[in-house]
């Protein structure tokens, strides 16, 4: 297991303060919280962070962690020495909230989410079952037709000799047709089991679009371009469209002489009232690499009266 | 493994929870969600309903509330500040993705 530099991860020097500590967790807190950033490891940071913090804001903690010595280096190959916490007496249920997620290294030197032996639970305690967050990856056309997916949790859970052990599950999810980025399923009841009788906790899924090379995503409408070509654009045509849905045959208006939008109405995400798909025209030329191509842009240039920079008065 | 296929509910303005419902689901007491309200964080479907009722989106943004509360000891005028700011740069962070699809998507 990987030594865990606390005080690296919290940015401050060994001899800081226990305010100064308090207000470099708030600052970093901010920065990495999962519902500010949108950074793609916030959620890993902020709980590094939490962890430190869970450390290091508890005086007697903090002292146990620091006569463990200070040559051990972040990510170093860590074994806690024997009896390394004698005469260190740790609080008990000083973790609020999502305790679980902690590392390995803080579970080898304060026991699982803080809890250490003899947490027993007493006559008539009852707690409800932690809520339970994942975020899951699916394609566009997942949310054109429904789809399913596998989620393996990690869930803290008391046994009947009142000691907290990890507990793996698989759940099969479906994923209804028609939900968008950033939208949450509930699944109540999912989430960690409540303890003496207590209502399990619930189970949300954060939805995530996979990014797509060809799709762009807004709310119900998706966006895609399409080259066309100079002739299909000015005289008109009838192209098929590789839409998530499959394909569509689309008709380019004749006379279409820049890039411009056509709306597929209906063709976005499905749902009560469905989004659009928006095909985004792109007028692309060919190269003029043969002599006949070249011939062809010549006759072009003699024959058609066009300045496209009429309109600049140049 | 659980071979059964789960169905839950998306958190959107079709769906709707009663009040108890609302405060079972956020863990929190009513006295906390009434506070939400006041402080206008949260609506309910019909203001001058008897019984409060609360859509899934709200669902979703007391939850960030009360994530907010607990991990940055933010107060409530203060979570309602960050939320709506928080709104705005989603809202933002998608237009600026309309402009530049190719890299604005962050």
């Amino acid at each position: 297991m990987e030594f865990r530099d606390y005080y690296e991860v919290m940015g401050v020097s060994r001899d800081a303060t226990q305010d100064e500590i308090k207000k470099a967790y708030r600052r970093l807190a901010r920065k990495y919280h999962p519902d500010v950033s949108k950074a793609a490891d916030a959620e890993e940071r902020f709980k590094e962070v939490g962890e430190a913090y869970a450390v290091l804001k508890d005086p007697e903690k903090r002292a146990a962690y620091d006569q463990l010595g200070k040559n051990w280096k972040s990510g170093e190959d860590f074994r806690p020495p024997p009896d390394w916490d004698a005469g260190f007496e740790f609080s008990e249920g000083s973790f609020g909230g999502d305790a679980g997620g902690f590392s390995d290294f803080f579970e080898s030197l304060f026991g699982q989410g803080g809890f250490r032996a003899g947490g027993r639970p007493q006559g008539g305690f009852r707690v409800q079952g932690e809520d339970h967050h994942a975020k899951v990856l699916i394609d566009l056309e997942d949310a054109y037709r429904g789809a399913s997916r596998s989620i393996s949790l990690k869930a803290p859970e008391l046994t009947p000799e009142g000691r907290v052990v990890t507990r793996e599950r698989t759940l099969n999810v479906r994923i209804p047709k028609g939900v968008r980025q950033g939208q949450r399923i509930r699944l109540a009841g999912q989430g960690s089991p409540g303890i003496g009788g207590a209502p399990a906790g619930d189970l949300y899924l954060e939805i995530e679009f996979n990014p797509h090379t060809r799709y762009r995503v807004e709310g119900r409408d998706v966006f895609m371009r399409l080259p066309i070509a100079p002739w299909e654009a000015a005289l008109g045509s009838s192209v098929t469209v590789k839409t998530p849905a499959g394909d569509v045959d689309m008709k380019v208006p004749a006379g279409t002489t820049r890039s411009r939008k056509l709306r597929l109405k209906g063709r976005g995400i499905p749902g009560k009232s469905p989004g659009d798909l928006y095909v985004e025209l792109d007028i692309t030329l060919p190269p003029a690499d043969s002599e006949k191509a070249k011939k062809l842009y010549e006759n072009m240039r003699d024959e058609l009266a066009y300045d496209p920079r009429e309109r600049m008065g140049a | 493994m659980n071979e059964r296929l789960l169905s839950g509910i998306v958190l959107d303005d079709a769906v709707e929870l009663t009040f108890d419902e609302f405060c079972l689901a956020c863990s929190q007491s009513s006295t906390w969600v009434v506070e939400l309200v006041e402080e206008g964080v949260l609506e309910p479907v019909d203001t001058e309903a008897d019984h409060w009722r609360f859509t899934g989106t709200s669902l979703v943004r007391a939850q960030a509330a009360r994530r907010l509360q607990r991990d940055l000891d933010v107060n409530l005028p203060g979570i309602a500040l960050a939320l709506d700011l928080l709104e705005e740069i989603n809202e933002l962070r998608e237009r600026l993705g309309r402009l530049l699809p190719d890299d604005g998507r962050g």
